[in-house]
């Protein structure tokens, strides 16, 4: 099962003869995915290293059958990019771009309602289905198939963390997926504890936020309400000062708002298991999870 | 990205938004010639990025033009200190002498973006120049708030939902409509973040002015504003903290001892709250970016070097697909090179890291590799 990818999916790239685009259509490539295409207007009907090359998103969903893309464009470009694969009606598309202008993701993000493509990103490493299908630029080779544990996070390397100490715990994953560290994103967290909530195979979820807005008070309240499986929290950016964009677009407390303890507050209030330490994250999912979903 | 109330001010004249009658003043030499002429009151404002000017001293009305020489001449050059600037306060460079208007109303006018509706909200107030954040605390039912939907842009029932709500007198409706619709267009045009007009005034004679004027700047858009790149005054920036930008590393400093680098901000982020559980204070913000390599890590070292408070480094790296190997060949130059002596604790993960670590080991330096962050917090409350 897994959420939004299975080894059934088929993968685009958009951007992928740059250089990032390249090096991380391999790697995705040799983890398994199964990317039956690239976009890069005017090297259409060029490849790279035997993945057929497209002018247009439409030109290779129609050829190829792909249902959902990576973008690896430049950010004064990206926008436009995801409205691209919205038209052609994909599935999902994964944003890694980091850096598009707000306003481009006011517009995009707008002009997506209704649509049928979920959008997941910008700004963010990609999403994960251990041992089925890779669309991101995280290493693989961490993750253990099988789960029980889903991942969702608003950060890259972060994630990766998480993952590590989990296998490390011996715990597997269903699907683990980063949301992106901009203000205006596509998929939220509730999208994704939804998702998590509805997949058989997924026992329990990690869920790991950061300061800045309130996605994670608004995702602790509807756990409370929805949720039946275990959630473990974690929030980073307790010692971050106020005012000051901490490396995400998107990770500020500005006026009061958005601070890691409101963020921990709401979290206990509503049942999650927060876990105050990093180091110990692996440790206590082992801890919370082995007596919820034995 | 902030600018100054004189550069926003500009945008606003170049709009079509009225604002006061102004001159910019950089040196005391031409306080007398620049107030030559000007109708008294005189407003004197100290032009710094950081808010609370006024409270702090940094605004003052004056009567006469003696006594705007005065003020001029006090503020000018004066260390600035308010809520914002922290104790050591900011340098005044700029001074901006106003012509001063007759105020009928004071009203408080914003736009900024609401990430969790993600649209484009307008805020106004009938307090005029008070705390916005105050009277939103204390008196929430004299705040209006108007969502646009970023498509469809500003439309007339939200602007007379702002009239009717405010109680604008029909004498100045239209003017008062007019800067809206202008003010919404410089917040689109200009990819703002904030732009916010405290107070904005309804003068005597009924028109409509913008006695202040505050504007922030997506980072992320400066691309295409080649215009308002041309503002960035990096002068009230920490040096540091510029410096590291030059290097393409995003860093922030903080006042503790022990430093970081890490790879990404969420882990940067997570592994300041790290330093400061292991009973120790975190001295910086650094990610040096996803894809950390020797020459970031070198930059970086530069960088937290540079700051006299830092007694250890804490380098956590989680490399994933990056080698550990090379990056350990990286930090063990980079350390040699610039003849590190402080206590570095490493922390890497990713391929090749038993090889890394025995690369740490066998440099000679002060390089200690943590197992894992539980680990490496026990080291760091060593140092």
């Amino acid at each position: 099962m897994a959420i939004f990818i299975n080894k059934t999916t088929k993968v685009i790239v958009q951007g992928i003869t740059g250089k990032e685009g390249k090096f991380h259509t391999q790697q995705c490539r040799d983890y398994g995915t199964n990317i039956v295409g690239g976009v890069t207007p005017g090297k259409g009907g060029q490849d790279m290293e035997g993945i057929p090359i497209f002018n247009s998103v439409a030109e290779a969903c129609r050829v190829t059958g792909a249902n959902a893309s990576m973008i690896v464009v430049p950010p004064p470009f990206a926008a436009e990019a995801i409205l691209e694969a919205v038209d052609a009606e994909l599935d999902l598309v994964v944003c890694i771009t980091e850096g598009i202008p707000v306003m481009d993701m006011l517009r995009v993000k707008n002009a997506m309602a209704g649509k049928k493509t979920r959008l997941i990103g910008p700004n963010c490493p990609g999403i994960i289905t251990p041992g089925e299908c890779k669309i991101g630029i995280m290493p693989g080779s961490i993750h253990t198939p099988g789960g029980p544990v889903g991942v969702v996070s608003r950060s890259g390397t972060l994630t990766y963390e998480v993952v590590h100490q989990l296998t490390e715990q011996g715990l597997g994953q269903t699907t683990c997926l980063g949301i992106g560290g901009d203000p205006i994103n596509g998929t939220n967290f509730i999208d994704c504890l939804s998702a998590f909530q509805n997949d058989p195979e997924t026992k329990a979820v990690v869920m790991v936020g950061e300061i800045g807005g309130s996605a994670e008070e608004e995702a602790a309240v509807w756990i409370a309400a929805n949720m039946t499986k275990p959630v473990v929290g974690f929030i980073a950016g307790l010692t971050a000062p106020p005012g000051r964009c901490m490396g995400h677009a998107g990770a500020i407390v500005s006026g009061g708002q958005g601070t890691a303890e409101a963020k921990l507050i709401a979290m206990r209030e509503n049942g999650i298991h927060v876990c105050e330490s990093l180091g110990k994250l692996g440790k206590l999912c082992k801890e919370v999870f082995s007596q919820q979903t034995a | 990205m902030k600018i100054h109330e004189y550069q926003a001010k500009e945008l606003f004249r170049k709009s079509g938004i009225p604002v006061p009658e102004g001159k910019i003043c950089k040196d005391k030499k031409d306080i007398s010639s620049l107030l030559e002429g000007m109708k008294t009151p005189v407003a004197v404002k100290a032009q710094i990025l950081a808010g609370g000017r006024g409270k702090g001293g940094g605004v003052i009305l004056a009567k006469t033009i003696e006594e705007a020489q005065d003020a001029a001449n006090k503020i000018l050059g004066m260390q600035l200190i308010t809520k914002q600037t922290g104790a050591e306060g900011t340098e005044v460079q700029t001074i901006l002498f106003e012509q001063g208007v007759g105020i009928a109303r004071e009203l408080y006018l914003s736009i900024l973006v609401d990430r969790e509706e993600a649209d484009i909200v307008i805020i106004a107030s009938r307090d005029g120049g008070m705390d916005i954040e105050a009277v939103a605390e204390e008196t929430p039912e004299r705040i209006i708030k108007v969502h646009v939907n970023p498509l469809l842009g500003l439309q007339g029932y939200q602007v007379r939902e702002l009239i009717f709500g405010l109680g604008i007198e029909p004498s100045s409706a239209k003017s008062f409509a007019g800067i809206v619709k202008k003010l919404f267009s410089v917040f689109v045009s200009y990819d703002c973040s904030l732009v916010e007009i405290n107070p904005l005034v309804i003068t005597t004679d009924d028109e409509v002015i913008a006695l202040d004027a505050k504007v922030d700047i997506d980072g992320s858009s400066l691309f295409r504003h080649p215009d308002i790149v041309e503002m960035y005054d990096d002068s009230e920036e920490d040096k540091l903290e510029a410096a590291a930008a030059s290097y393409n590393l995003n860093y922030i400093r903080l006042n503790g001892t022990i430093g970081s680098m890490v790879n990404g901000a969420g882990l940067a982020m997570a592994t300041m709250d790290l330093i400061k559980q292991a009973g120790v204070e975190p001295a910086n913000f650094l990610d040096v970016g996803g894809g950390a390599n020797a020459e970031m890590v070198e930059n970086g070292f530069k960088i937290i070097l540079s700051d006299p408070n830092v007694r250890g480094i804490f380098i956590n790296i989680f490399g994933g697909i990056l080698r550990c190997d090379i990056l350990a060949e990286g930090v063990v130059a980079a350390a040699k090179n610039i003849g590190l002596t402080l206590p570095v604790v490493v922390r890497m993960e990713g391929t090749n890291v038993e090889e890394g670590k025995r690369i740490l080991a066998d440099s000679g330096l002060s390089l200690t590799s943590a197992t894992d962050l539980e680990h490496a917090a026990t080291l760091l409350a060593a140092i």
